[in-house]
């Protein structure tokens, strides 16, 4: 059934790279150049677009098609929404044959892999809404100075409590901490009473709250310099060392072998866990009758979180810019952002639909909170395999010295920013 | 004797004709292979020594030569992508050395079984053996993952043992380093060969990897066992009658006779196991994608990570290097099990056996020419 559709989707692909490559001329790489600012920086002409996305589900794939198609109505261009299950491949395989999707979902370490080999068009500085996306996610999408693309949306990390195991150890709404000493504390009385505190992946994506809540981050503010091994990123990492030992938290996969912190959570094997808004969906859906709230990260020397997002990535050779230009201001429009909100659950990359977006899910302003103060983890090439590199690492973290493990990401990540 | 000679001329008539049309048939084969073999891997070479970047076509201006770069990065020893793979050495040296020994061991013990005439119920043992091997490496390392999960069949089952099974998947540690109770100091932590210290070389598979290792075990022997049952009932059952009459038991007509005999078959095992488990992918891509801490990443499903992530140099660099490995240690097989000789061995037999026919082929006209 799966198969089939996949095969059905990629033999429609290929219908449509061959129709693209049949009407789009030569003439369309001169308009890869930036141009004047206006409603787009290349002009549109009718050339049938294809999108490709790597879709969280049904419920994704539905609402870009919708909204895909209703632009189609009223622009008269064709529109194709391609859901991938292994998009960074099919990607690859479009940019290698010279016929890539164009518009594609687009992490800001895809875009730095991709900007590099030439492939993707910046357009995000000729955005008419550019100052009303979130900054750090600009700063997220910008490489070599060049704003590139918009953010589709984002996620921050909060923190989710388990509301019914919370009045089971007997702490109340007083009770919820705001900083590491409270998270300790809170620790404690939980513990005492034969439950797992705290639990989260093993992997820097999560761990790494803690340093920036130390004031830490991988990378100095210019991106030139790697901080890994800075005190603060050592006083973090030491304070996650220091719960898992103590027994304050665990990593969800030493909890009876789960998947993520939402299924630990989910499965009540702790009571607070540090995950995104993505949770709120597999809560809804696997977990109904699990009654939990989110709120703030405790803070360390400061507040602090990670943020993730991607952005609608046109390709350098996609025969029509103008219309996918068009499109995408279309799709990144307020209004059509809080739609996809209440379609699959995300947040709006743009801050004139934040306090719609409170308004329609008050039980998540915290998510939306974080946004001011959210970092992001470094996206340079060859970022993603020191990434990797950690992750591989944190597992062991129990018994490894952070200063050992941040030190040797140290020379790799500053080995990336060299070759970047 | 002009008739043999107009028949040798009319032969060769026909053998020229024949060429044609062989060569005919087997064009469109050659061109196939062609497109979808040769070009493919000249470009890879050609990939593993440029800078191709993953947009357009690699043979273009923009793409430079950079000279074996790629394949020293690779092997260096320093930096991430050259302690990764030598990690992945490791992981895929310490597989090859546990399944290929193992594999052949077992598969050739069922052949043994199923095709002793005594036994009940030959049929439905084979194809039970030879089951996993016809199910998808898909479906299988799914069914792995449940059963060697934290709580699932296999701890649950070494619980009612006494023992607590370790989180297979999840586990790191290596096997060796249980064992021997190995630390990662003094002269073990010193040494560098690939980027790794010797401590990291004596490791031993990781549980995570043993899990693999058990699975290909596992999946494998019905294949492997299906080669030696056919190679047993070449053997014929005179052979078998023969070395009874001389009073041979069981073990010696097994020891002396059967596996003399399957050492063709033994040597093709071996080989197709030392291959296959060089290139062993899907099984980690779906399983584990080179985890926990890099432990069952191998070479191949570096090349496939390297090369997606935007480094199709190096990718390919690995892929190469994965390919001289594999033809190495066939290679060492070969001199280990000293087939050249065995090789040797038949062609004098064939000589000897074709000399022979001629000296009888001349008897016999020497006979039937007295007769005339």
């Amino acid at each position: 059934m799966r198969k089939s559709r996949i095969a059905a989707i990629a033999t429609l692909g290929t219908a449509a790279a061959l129709a693209l490559s049949a009407c789009g001329g030569s003439g369309f790489s001169s308009t890869s150049s930036a141009g004047a600012s206006g409603t787009a920086s290349a002009s549109a002409n009718t050339t049938p677009l294809t999108i490709l996305i790597g879709s969280s589900g049904t419920a994704e794939t539905n609402a870009v098609n919708a909204a895909v198609s209703a632009w189609s109505q009223q622009s008269g261009i064709k529109a194709t929404v391609i859901a991938s299950s292994n998009l960074e491949q099919d990607a690859a395989k479009g940019f290698a044959a010279g016929k890539p999707a164009d518009i594609l979902y687009t992490s800001p370490a895809d875009l730095a892999t991709w900007a590099k080999a030439g492939n993707m068009y910046a357009y995000g500085d000729t955005l008419p809404n550019k100052s009303d996306f979130y900054a750090p996610l600009v700063k997220a999408f910008t490489y070599n100075n060049q704003f590139y693309c918009a953010p589709k949306d984002f996620s921050t990390l909060a923190l989710e409590i388990n509301t019914t195991m919370w009045q089971k150890a007997g702490l109340t709404n007083a009770d919820i901490p705001t900083t590491w000493a409270q998270l300790d504390a809170v620790g404690q009385k939980i513990k005492a009473k034969g439950m797992v505190p705290l639990t989260f992946g093993p992997q820097i994506e999560r761990v790494g709250v803690f340093m920036a809540q130390a004031g830490g981050s991988l990378v100095s503010a210019d991106g030139k310099t790697a901080t890994v091994n800075s005190a603060a990123n050592i006083a973090g990492l030491t304070e996650v060392q220091k719960l898992l030992k103590d027994g304050t938290a665990a990593y969800s996969s030493t909890l009876h072998n789960a998947g993520w912190g939402g299924e630990a959570f989910g499965k009540q094997y702790a009571v607070m866990t540090i995950e995104g808004n993505w949770i709120t969906g597999a809560m809804q859906t696997d977990y109904q009758n699990v009654k939990y709230k989110v709120v703030q990260l405790p803070a360390g020397a400061q507040k602090g979180t990670l943020e993730y997002t991607n952005c609608w990535g046109i390709t350098a050779k996609s025969g029509n810019v103008g219309g996918a230009e068009s499109l995408v201001q279309y799709l990144t429009s307020t209004n059509q952002q809080l739609a996809f909100a209440k379609a699959f659950g995300v947040m709006p990359s743009v801050q004139s639909a934040k306090a719609q977006w409170i308004k329609d899910n008050p039980a998540m302003a915290a998510f939306v909170d974080g946004a001011s103060y959210a970092q992001n983890l470094p996206s340079m090439p060859g970022a993603a395999a020191v990434i990797t590199d950690f992750d591989q690492k944190l597992p062991s973290l129990a018994t490894t010295s952070p200063k050992t493990i941040l030190d040797a990401e140290q020379k790799n990540l500053q080995a990336a920013i060299n070759n970047g | 004797m002009t008739v043999t000679a107009i028949s040798h001329r009319r032969r060769r008539g026909a053998a020229q004709g024949q060429g044609v049309a062989g060569w005919a048939f087997v064009t469109p084969v050659v061109i196939i292979l062609g497109i979808f073999l040769v070009v493919p891997i000249v470009m890879a070479l050609w990939v593993s020594v440029s800078d191709w970047s993953g947009s357009g076509s690699p043979f273009t201006a923009q793409v430079h030569f950079v000279g074996a770069k790629n394949y020293t990065s690779v092997l260096n020893g320093q930096g991430l992508t050259a302690q990764t793979f030598g990690l992945a050495v490791r992981n895929n040296l310490y597989y090859v050395l546990y399944v290929v020994p193992l594999q052949t061991a077992l598969s050739l013990f069922l052949a043994v079984m199923v095709s002793r005439r005594a036994m009940k119920g030959r049929s439905f043992f084979r194809m039970a053996f030879y089951f996993p091997s016809v199910t998808s490496s898909v479906a299988i390392t799914v069914l792995w993952l449940f059963l060697f999960s934290g709580s699932g069949v296999v701890n649950k089952v070494m619980s009612y043992l006494s023992i607590s099974g370790p989180d297979w998947f999840n586990d790191p540690n290596g096997v060796g380093t249980q064992l021997f109770h190995l630390k990662e100091s003094g002269w073990l932590a010193t040494g560098n060969f690939l980027g790794i210290d010797w401590y990291q070389w004596l490791a031993g598979p990781s549980v995570a990897m043993s899990a693999f290792i058990i699975m290909a075990i596992f999946t494998t022997s019905g294949t492997f066992m299906l080669l030696f049952i056919a190679a047993l009932q070449n053997i014929g059952e005179d052979t078998e009658e023969a070395a009874l009459i001389d009073g041979a038991g069981a073990w010696a007509r097994f020891r002396y006779v059967t596996l003399p005999l399957l050492r063709p078959t033994l040597y093709t095992v071996i080989t197709l196991g030392l291959i296959g488990t060089w290139q062993i992918f899907d099984q980690i891509w779906i399983g584990t994608h080179g985890g926990p801490a890099y432990t069952t990443t191998t070479p191949a499903y570096m090349a496939y990570d390297t090369a997606f992530s935007g480094n199709w140099g190096k990718g390919a660099a690995i892929a190469f290097i994965l390919f001289g490995i594999i033809i190495v240690m066939t290679l060492i097989q070969r001199l280990i099990l000293g087939e050249a000789d065995a090789t040797k061995m038949t062609r004098k037999q064939l000589r000897l056996d074709r000399a022979q026919r001629a000296a009888s082929a001349a008897a016999a006209e020497k006979t039937t020419g007295r007769a005339h």
